[in-house]
């Protein structure tokens, strides 16, 4: 057994620098790395290039890093409910690039499949298309995409063992599996970290293969960004 | 009269037919889920990766990995399934999603719609509208006929950036039931008690009209 644990966050994002490219898990504030995005915030690591399906809220998430100015552009495919992003957008001060979620999700399969581009239906004939190149397949347009090339991605797991092997939780997968070995190192932080062995290698969602390192968070406190219930008759 | 949202995620519940798979988008298709018709089967799919979404949780309830792509708690059916974000845009790049229900800003008579900026006001992003148009062979949309300055949202062209080109099929607004055709938007059906003077009047585009036109049933 290759063993991929570290004891902290610090150990965690060594090697994390200025300018780096950077993946990161969640879809809105399910399933975000948030003790790695409380680190970064501690470290300061300026000009970040985040790509990450959403920017966070204000107070939480990546919006941490958006209210130190710590990241110069964010890779997105949606990022209302976040007011600093906006007055950051327009007044220029933060470069985005907004690309359609499946295209998204993609780029980062493709990084971690070894495919260096592949070609989508999706935003053809809208700006997302502008300088793409377009072809036919079976009479429908698509455009072509290209695999992320990050430094690191940052991912979130419900569970892991110490060979890397991780297990999610209900919708805080989204992203997150996609991700992992989609960048040159993936550091993936855990709610409960295991003596390899101890999952069952017919549960794991991600092999430990695509992780370099991985660590226990030390609390989460799991944001709910639109609580929505019904009332027991 | 013009329906109420409620009245349009009634109508375009009418839609649903026994074993389709279909996701919903935020604002009024969220609301179709409520008005299932009785005796189908129908399994909402939310892109952030699950199958077989439920109601909103009991309060208390309320789990933080469990949401739809509202970013709304949410609970699980029997049968349901949780997927990574590049296996749910397979499902819907891939046609096993049957009807994709969302919302635009203006629809225009070639089917292009769009929703999801408006330059120098509102830029949040596509979300998943695109791969989600640009692959459904289904596609309803839901919204107002005319904006708040009441302006037709039922255009020859788009003047926003679009989301998808030639891809939608129907649009049910809260004066009428439009179908997209190659000769472009054919009235279908009016709101109870809406004249069809009144819709031609609140449409930019050109409509078909065929006949007399039926009011839509809303219970």
């Amino acid at each position: 057994m290759i063993n991929k644990k570290v004891n902290t966050v610090q150990e965690a994002l060594q090697g994390i620098e200025n300018g780096m490219t950077l993946m990161l898990g969640g879809f809105g504030l399910c399933g975000i790395p948030e003790n790695s995005i409380a680190e970064l915030v501690q470290k300061e690591t300026q000009n970040l290039t985040c790509i990450s399906n959403n920017a966070g809220v204000d107070n939480f998430g990546l919006g941490l890093l958006l209210q130190k100015k710590q990241i110069k552009k964010m890779i997105s495919s949606y990022v209302g409910e976040n007011a600093e992003f906006e007055r950051q957008m327009l007044s220029g001060e933060l470069e985005v690039d907004l690309i359609p979620q499946g295209t998204l999700a993609e780029r980062c399969r493709a990084a971690q499949a070894g495919i260096p581009a592949f070609f989508t239906p999706a935003g053809y004939g809208t700006e997302v298309s502008e300088g793409k190149e377009a072809r036919e397949f079976n009479g429908k347009m698509h455009i072509m995409e290209l695999a992320f090339n990050a430094d690191f991605a940052i991912i979130k797991a419900w569970k892991g063992d110490t060979a890397g092997n991780l297990i999610f939780k209900g919708t805080a997968r989204n992203f997150n599996p996609c991700m992992a070995g989609a960048a040159k190192i993936t550091i993936a932080e855990v709610e409960e970290l295991v003596e390899a062995g101890t999952l069952d290698p017919n549960q794991i969602h991600i092999p430990g293969i695509f992780v370099q390192r991985i660590f226990q968070g030390e609390q989460y406190e799991k944001r709910i960004e639109q609580r929505t219930t019904r009332k027991k008759d | 009269m013009a329906l109420d949202k409620i009245g349009i995620a009634k109508r375009i519940a009418q839609e649903l037919k026994d074993g389709f798979f279909v996701n919903l988008g935020i604002g009024i298709p969220t609301l179709v889920a409520n008005y299932i018709p009785k005796g189908i089967d129908v399994e909402f799919q939310s892109e952030n990766g699950v199958l077989g979404m439920g109601p909103f949780p009991f309060e208390g309830e309320e789990d933080a990995d469990l949401i739809n792509a509202g970013k709304q708690t949410i609970t699980t059916l029997p049968g349901a399934s949780f997927f990574d974000s590049a296996l749910s845009f397979g499902m819907i790049r891939g046609q096993h999603v049957d009807l994709t229900i969302l919302g635009a800003m203006e629809v225009a008579e070639n089917g292009d719609i769009a929703n999801w900026k408006i330059p120098g006001k509102m830029v949040k992003g596509m979300g998943g509208a695109m791969d989600l148009v640009a692959s459904a062979e289904n596609i309803i949309v839901a919204m107002m006929h005319v904006n708040k300055a009441g302006e037709s949202k039922i255009l020859k062209k788009c003047t926003l950036p679009l989301t998808g080109v030639g891809c939608v099929k129907k649009v049910v607004t809260e004066l009428a039931v439009l179908e997209i055709t190659p000769k472009g938007f054919k009235l279908l059906e009016r709101a109870p008690g809406v004249s069809v003077e009144h819709i031609i009047a609140s449409t930019e585009a050109t409509l078909i009209i065929d006949g007399e036109i039926p009011e839509m049933k809303i219970d």
